[in-house]
């Protein structure tokens, strides 16, 4: 990002981004038909989270073209991610703590 | 006072200000629903009984937004990729569209709460009724921000092109970050709230 794009390399964008939009629509539908099989708790978790992981990779990869972008934006974000999962997983943490005591 | 590097790169970060600023400003985002999704978390793990979405909640109708959202995320995208190839009219469609789904998504979300008022459910009546809410409030609220944004920048704000069209198309590509951003928070709320 924050360079001049051929029009060339914006057709090619722009394609891409129909075939992700496509995408994400087909994933939506994957996540609604998978719902009604009323799956175990753990299973239907277990997918609902890897459906919606992929539809986020997605968007953030094409349309916020982290898959282009700086070194510097990819490293704040990988220092949230981790934060993020440890606000996440401190819950559990407690919550399988107290299980066991 | 003109501010510096709105358009060149610093050469220290190799990028501008808005476009570090705009991703600062979203991982705090991401921390703040974070904190919200980990409640969330804490209080479904440590209830007896916690009901499935699709019981309570209506699953077409969201549906239905999320495919509205997604439609809009592409027509934001499309309108900066327009601003890239100098049509402006064609990033007012673009951007009109993103706009106009934004209304959409709000209205079904009006739809969705009345109804749930008007069978006396509301926040106070169980923890998931209290955090869907919660979740949903905050999210519809980042949707009525990036509409705001998005209405300046198809309306007053687009001036701008005139005068300093590079600057404008950075902009819009901010601004569009921060609305995939609201979707991408959709894409897990939609099943940790509805489906699950």
């Amino acid at each position: 990002m924050g360079h001049h794009y051929t029009p060339e390399e914006i057709d090619r964008q722009v394609r891409t981004y129909i075939l992700v939009f496509i995408t994400l629509l087909a994933l939506t539908m994957v996540t609604v038909t998978v719902s009604r099989f009323h799956l175990p708790v753990r299973e239907a978790v277990a997918v609902a989270l890897l459906v919606a992981s992929i539809k986020a990779g997605l968007v953030a990869s094409y349309f916020m073209h982290l898959i282009s972008e700086r070194k510097l934006i990819i490293l704040v974000l990988v220092h949230t991610v981790v934060f993020f999962l440890a606000v996440l997983l401190l819950p559990l943490w407690t919550h399988w703590d107290a299980i066991h005591v | 006072m003109e501010i510096p590097y709105t358009v060149a790169e610093r050469p220290d970060t190799g990028l501008n200000n808005g476009k570090i600023g705009i991703w600062l400003f979203l991982a705090s985002e991401v921390m703040l629903f974070g904190a919200l999704f980990a409640s969330y978390l804490m209080m479904r793990i440590g209830a007896a009984v916690w009901p499935r979405g699709d019981s309570i909640l209506n699953v077409p109708l969201a549906t239905v937004n999320t495919v509205v959202l997604i439609s809009s995320s592409v027509t934001m995208v499309m309108a900066w990729a327009s601003l890239q190839r100098g049509s402006f009219a064609r990033f007012r469609l673009f951007m009109g569209i993103t706009i106009l789904c934004g209304f959409g998504f709000l209205t079904i979300k009006y739809i969705e709460y009345s109804t749930k008022f008007h069978h006396h459910l509301f926040p106070s009546k169980s923890t998931f009724l209290a955090i869907y809410f919660t979740l949903t409030g905050l999210h519809g609220l980042h949707v009525i921000g990036g509409m705001v944004v998005n209405a300046y920048l198809w309306g007053p704000g687009a001036k701008l092109w005139k005068t300093d069209p590079e600057h404008f198309t950075n902009r819009v590509e901010n601004a569009g970050l921060f609305w995939h951003f609201v979707d991408l928070v959709w894409i897990f709320l939609f099943p940790i709230l509805y489906l699950l």
